[in-house]
């Protein structure tokens, strides 16, 4: 029995009933990490014993017939960029290499009270600046559908899709939790700005950093917003709202769902293949009775520019904090402390990340603070007011989740054209709204996921009709082959 | 809005960063296309639109003003590229 193939909510029925123990089933994880992670390339760090020692109370608590919450004894991987108490958070940079963080996240709290097992930290872009990984100081992390094309900004997800964790807890500032799901065939979902507490959480771009799940399906989505979300006054922008019982969502039907479909987000800069999965998705919500409805967002064009302005000026005021004073790398050599702090910055941030920092501080400088960072901000407003003026005649909206498949690694690209393939996703940060993407179909034996994105707080809606297209199909129970060369 | 080599190393140096001379002419030119890049958004009429800086409404976290545990000396020095009687060393501030 492979354990590493099933879902979340599944292994927690065979715990409950005895049929495993969550020791093997750790064990058993951790034997495929240790098969596939050479490939892969997922892992930055792992933490077994801590692993086992989560999993043997799980065990007890069974043994004792306690009850045990959804999420307990099953082996979960953080993104490192968030926070386990007493383990090393990089962010896959050399700045952070081997910094041990001295507090829990929030969400890593939430999850100690599930009993949840922690695996150990996943391969990311620097300081998720990027969206592949081939910044990482530790090496670029592969797709297990073909090893030769990308993860996209993350490797939660293709950690997932190889079996080497269960699910997986990551951040998404501009799509960089869905689309490494979409490129990996796991369901992903970015809860509304604010549900999470960003406590513990790196800060990249601080108004648009948001904690959320890669999952294997739909329920287990569900099954851990209820454990991450709520309300953490360390957090001010923690939204002090009700954490409805997200599972409830999860029923199959969308008879009179007025689904959105924006233009703009089926235009020529997306792969044709992509938008035809995603039109028989479209076709097939109709059968299932929903309503589809044709609306336009005009400002979407403007979305990546805008994130760029917005986030890299957020990056270019909270990278301060890496001075090479208190923690992180630091040049040993300088014989000022202004120097110092200058050459451990040269010497500890990857190229892009200088980059997007000097421009962030150029946007921020007086003379041009105007011109660039408040006319982000105002055109932020416009796609915003886009996503009211959908909301008016739509539930949900629906779009590919990426506009091309994860790409081959040696695919010669334009920077900016790069960046702008963010432009499907980045519009929920910049507007705060819950998103979750959904495998829905194969193209060249890649997968292809489809985004639905809600109005602010309503994840119920975007639950229910994601779950109502994976009840009738199968595009996410088909498993990674690990094929091709790196 | 381009920007100048001198104008570049005026940014280095808010930025806690420095270009090499040497890469001093190609950094210039990549940062001027990124600037050009962000230009596009000049053609987007923005009058009477309001800033967005958060999306949701921000209030402030206020809580009791009970003493709690903090953060331990050991704990916060743990991570500390250099140390000296209880304090993060570096090197001297003044030049």
């Amino acid at each position: 029995m492979d354990l590493f193939k099933y879902t979340a909510h599944e292994l927690h029925e065979k715990l409950v009933n005895k049929e495993i123990t969550a020791v093997e089933l750790t064990n058993a994880v951790y034997a495929r990490i240790e098969e596939v992670d050479e490939q892969v390339n997922a892992y930055i760090s792992l933490s077994k014993e801590e692993a086992l020692a989560q999993a043997e109370k799980v065990d007890a608590k069974i043994a004792a017939g306690e009850a045990i919450a959804p999420l307990a004894g099953i082996p979960v991987v953080f993104k490192d960029n968030i926070n386990i108490n007493g383990q090393v958070t990089s962010c896959a940079s050399k700045m952070m290499h081997g910094v041990s963080t001295i507090f829990d996240a929030h969400a890593t709290e939430q999850l100690r009270k599930e009993d949840a097992v922690f695996l150990g930290k996943a391969n990311m872009a620097e300081f998720s600046i990027g969206n592949t990984t081939d910044n990482s100081f530790y090496g670029a992390a592969h797709n297990p559908w073909n090893l030769a094309c990308t993860t996209g900004g993350c490797a939660t997800a293709a950690a997932v899709a190889a079996g080497e964790a269960i699910w997986a807890l990551a951040s998404d500032t501009s799509g960089d939790l869905r689309q490494p799901a979409a490129y990996a065939g796991c369901v992903g979902i970015k809860p509304t700005y604010g549900r999470v507490s960003r406590l513990g959480l790196a800060a990249y771009a601080s108004s648009m950093d948001q904690i959320g799940a890669v999952t294997k399906d739909v329920t287990d989505a569900a099954t851990v917003l209820n454990a991450i979300c709520g309300k953490d006054f360390r957090d001010s922008t923690s939204w002090e709202v009700e954490t409805p019982d997200f599972t409830k969502a999860l029923v199959a039907d969308v008879k009179g769902l007025r689904i959105g479909v924006p233009k703009e987000y089926f235009g020529e800069n997306v792969d044709a293949k992509i938008k035809a999965e995603v039109e028989k998705a479209i076709e097939q919500y109709k059968a299932m009775g929903a309503e589809i409805v044709e609306v336009s967002m005009p400002h979407t064009e403007y979305a990546v520019r805008t994130f760029y302005v917005v986030a890299n000026g957020e990056a270019g005021a909270n990278f301060a904090r890496y001075d090479g004073v208190r923690y992180g790398y630091r040049n040993m050599e300088a014989q000022t402390a202004s120097e110092m702090t200058a050459r451990s910055r040269d010497e500890g941030f990857g190229e892009e990340v200088k980059l997007r920092l000097m421009f962030g501080t150029h946007v921020l400088s007086k003379g041009y603070y105007e011109n660039y960072y408040v006319r982000a901000m105002k055109v932020r407003t416009l796609i915003r007011n886009d996503f009211e003026e959908a909301f008016k005649q739509c539930d949900v909206l629906l779009t590919p989740t990426t506009p091309v498949l994860a790409e081959a690694y040696n695919t010669e690209m334009d920077a900016f054209a790069k960046y702008e393939l963010d432009f499907t996703t980045v519009t929920a940060n910049l507007a705060g709204l819950p998103a979750i993407t959904v495998p829905c179909g194969f193209v060249d034996g890649m997968p292809v996921g489809m985004q639905l994105i809600g109005k602010v707080l309503d994840e119920a809606t975007i639950l229910k009709a994601a779950y109502t297209f994976e009840q009738a199909t199968d595009f996410h129970k088909v498993m990674a082959p690990l094929g091709g060369n790196k | 809005m381009k920007v100048s080599a001198e104008e570049v190393k005026h940014i280095a140096q808010l930025s806690r960063l420095t270009v090499p001379e040497t890469e001093m002419q190609i950094f210039t030119e990549q940062f001027n296309q990124i600037l050009s890049y962000a230009d596009i958004m000049q053609k987007v009429d923005t009058t009477g639109i309001e800033p967005t800086p958060y999306v949701l409404p921000i209030t402030n976290a206020f809580r009791e003003d009970i003493a709690k545990p903090g953060v331990s000396h050991e704990a916060a020095l743990s991570n500390a590229p250099a140390v000296e009687n209880d304090g993060f060393k570096v090197p001297r501030v003044l030049e």
